[in-house]
């Protein structure tokens, strides 16, 4: 695998904004196929750093490197699913006609019928099983909905790499499963990368080849076996934390400082 | 009613409704209904202005107009762009006090330009509305799909490159002309209903994107030729009318909307 060109390469990147400095020395490569999991909590540096790989915001020093060219140069290959898009109800889009704007929202001129487009849409909303909300106004979708619609607005220009911005926030369990599961097909059958936010990894953990995982600007990286270990996280947040494995799900806590009073612990949790 | 001196009236409705509808449409969907009331009352000052100089008013609003897209964005810029369009709007309305108050002489193009003037388009006024109206429509079409997505999902169109800064500029910009070639006709305060009433209409009531722009085009179309042929008979002010028609356009297609949609909740319930 290692021989084969890294579709996203990262090294040593460092991003200030606001005369603030947000992501220190991160690096990591991600290779076509795999699903890579950035985990950190709000104010991490999550957002920041997929916008600078998505080439919105310029970095202090270090490169961002997509399939060997600079993020501008490469659009097409990239596809994104902001965190929150709020749809105003009353927007005059079915679902097929947002995903068309995915595929042609940036040439000039009036949108005319073409087989070839509408095959792409529907091959897009058919990827994401979008076909039943396909005529349906956007903005009267049920949440779940309006991220597979995004999502498959992101698929249609067949990008190489694509990259979701929390996208389990806000679902419940079912809805949660269901995108892992989508994911996972994506990969498989489109040979697909996928970079993927989230705060919880373990929804990500069937799917997950890779984690980056960041604490106030600073990442380690590596599978989760390498990474998910109290020495690494330890390192990483700066004070001792433990790391509880239960059933195939992680729990990572900090350790109770040395002098608590065990007594006093006891008394807590038994109210 | 379609006499010589009427022609002028119908020509410059028709091309007037077309582009109000096509700019409005994108007005309604990007929320900027605050800065479509407000920049049209840039021809109050200007109008004022130019009967003090003792030049054509539609120049005197052209630049106030121009100058209030260019304040917009600088205001807008530092953020609260509804705060802006309220300041820019008083802004505006203080200057063209001021402008009134030097002249002594009662100034009949001020009010015609406030009001509307249904028989205020002269054959000199036709080619530069007809201009105008020409250029915006060709501009329209050309930035169709690139501006749908800005308006709709500013996130999404940043990433295909679509710079949000620019495509706001040029967008007030077309705004102002539309308001600026459509002043002479309806007036400053009503213009604003022809650019949100027939579109905010047809988008209630069609979910296809070119659809509802054609839909908006038509009730536009038709709220004008209506409000110039009652304000013919009536001898009431065209803009009257005009606002009555927009007014009630909008109400009755968002009535059908929630109707049609409580119609749809009661059958899915029915099913389940």
């Amino acid at each position: 695998m290692t021989n084969q060109r890294a579709i996203l390469a990262v090294a040593d990147l460092s991003v200030d904004l606001g005369g603030r400095s947000i992501l220190r020395d991160v690096s990591f490569n991600l290779y076509p196929g795999q699903l890579c999991a950035l985990i950190g909590e709000n104010g991490a540096g999550k957002t920041t750093l997929l916008r600078t790989l998505l080439g919105l915001i310029s970095q202090r020093a270090g490169t961002v490197l997509i399939d060997g060219e600079v993020p501008r140069k490469h659009r097409a290959l990239v596809g994104y699913v902001p965190q929150k898009i709020t749809f105003d109800p009353d927007l005059p889009l079915r679902t097929r006609d947002l995903v068309r704007l995915g595929l042609d929202g940036h040439h000039l001129g009036l949108p005319l019928w073409n087989s070839r487009t509408d095959a792409a849409v529907d091959a897009a909303l058919q990827a994401v099983g979008a076909e039943d909300f396909a005529d349906r106004r956007v903005g009267e979708l049920s949440g779940g909905q309006q991220q597979r619609a995004v999502i498959a607005h992101a698929l249609v220009r067949k990008p190489r790499l694509l990259i979701l911005d929390e996208p389990l926030a806000n679902l419940d369990f079912g809805s949660a499963n269901a995108l892992v599961d989508l994911l996972g097909k994506l990969i498989a059958q489109q040979q697909m990368t996928v970079l993927v936010t989230a705060h919880d990894m373990n929804p990500l953990i069937p799917v997950m080849d890779r984690l980056v995982y960041l604490v106030d600007g600073r990442a380690a990286t590596g599978t989760v076996a390498e990474v998910v270990q109290p020495e690494v996280l330890s390192k990483l947040y700066g004070y001792p934390v433990s790391v509880l494995r239960h059933g195939g799900r992680i729990l990572v806590l900090p350790d109770a400082p040395e002098n608590a009073d065990v007594a006093n612990l006891n008394r807590c949790a038994g109210h | 009613m379609f006499s010589s001196f009427m022609i002028n009236t119908w020509i410059a409705g028709t091309a007037i409704a077309l582009v109000a509808a096509f700019v409005g449409y994108f007005v309604v969907i990007r929320r900027s209904a605050f800065a479509a009331h407000a920049l049209p009352l840039g021809a109050f000052p200007g109008a004022a202005a130019a009967n003090l100089l003792g030049v054509n008013p539609f120049v005197g609003l052209l630049v106030f107009v121009g100058m209030g897209v260019l304040l917009l964005r600088q205001l807008a810029r530092m953020g609260r762009r509804d705060v802006a369009t309220g300041l820019l709007l008083v802004l505006f309305l203080g200057m063209g006090a001021l402008f009134l108050s030097m002249t002594n002489e009662y100034a009949p193009e001020v009010f015609s330009l406030l009001f509307g003037e249904m028989l205020g388009v002269s054959k000199a006024d036709l080619w530069p509305i007809l201009g105008i109206c020409a250029v915006v429509s060709v501009l329209m079409i050309t930035i169709y799909r690139p501006l749908l997505l800005d308006s709709s999902f500013p996130d999404l169109a940043a990433l295909k490159g679509i710079p949000a800064a620019r495509m706001d500029l040029l967008f007030l910009s077309l705004l102002a002309l539309v308001t600026a070639s459509a002043l002479p006709v309806v007036g400053a305060f009503l213009v604003f209903t022809l650019l949100v009433g027939p579109p905010a209409a047809a988008q209630a009531l069609s979910t296809h994107p070119l659809r509802s722009l054609l839909l908006a085009v038509i009730f536009a179309e038709g709220s004008i030729w209506l409000a110039i042929a009652l304000s013919y008979w009536s001898n009431w002010p065209i803009g009257f009318f005009v606002g009555m028609i927009g007014a009630g356009l909008f109400n009755l297609a968002r009535s059908y909307r929630s109707w049609s949609q409580r119609q749809r909740g009661a059958k899915l319930l029915a099913i389940s």
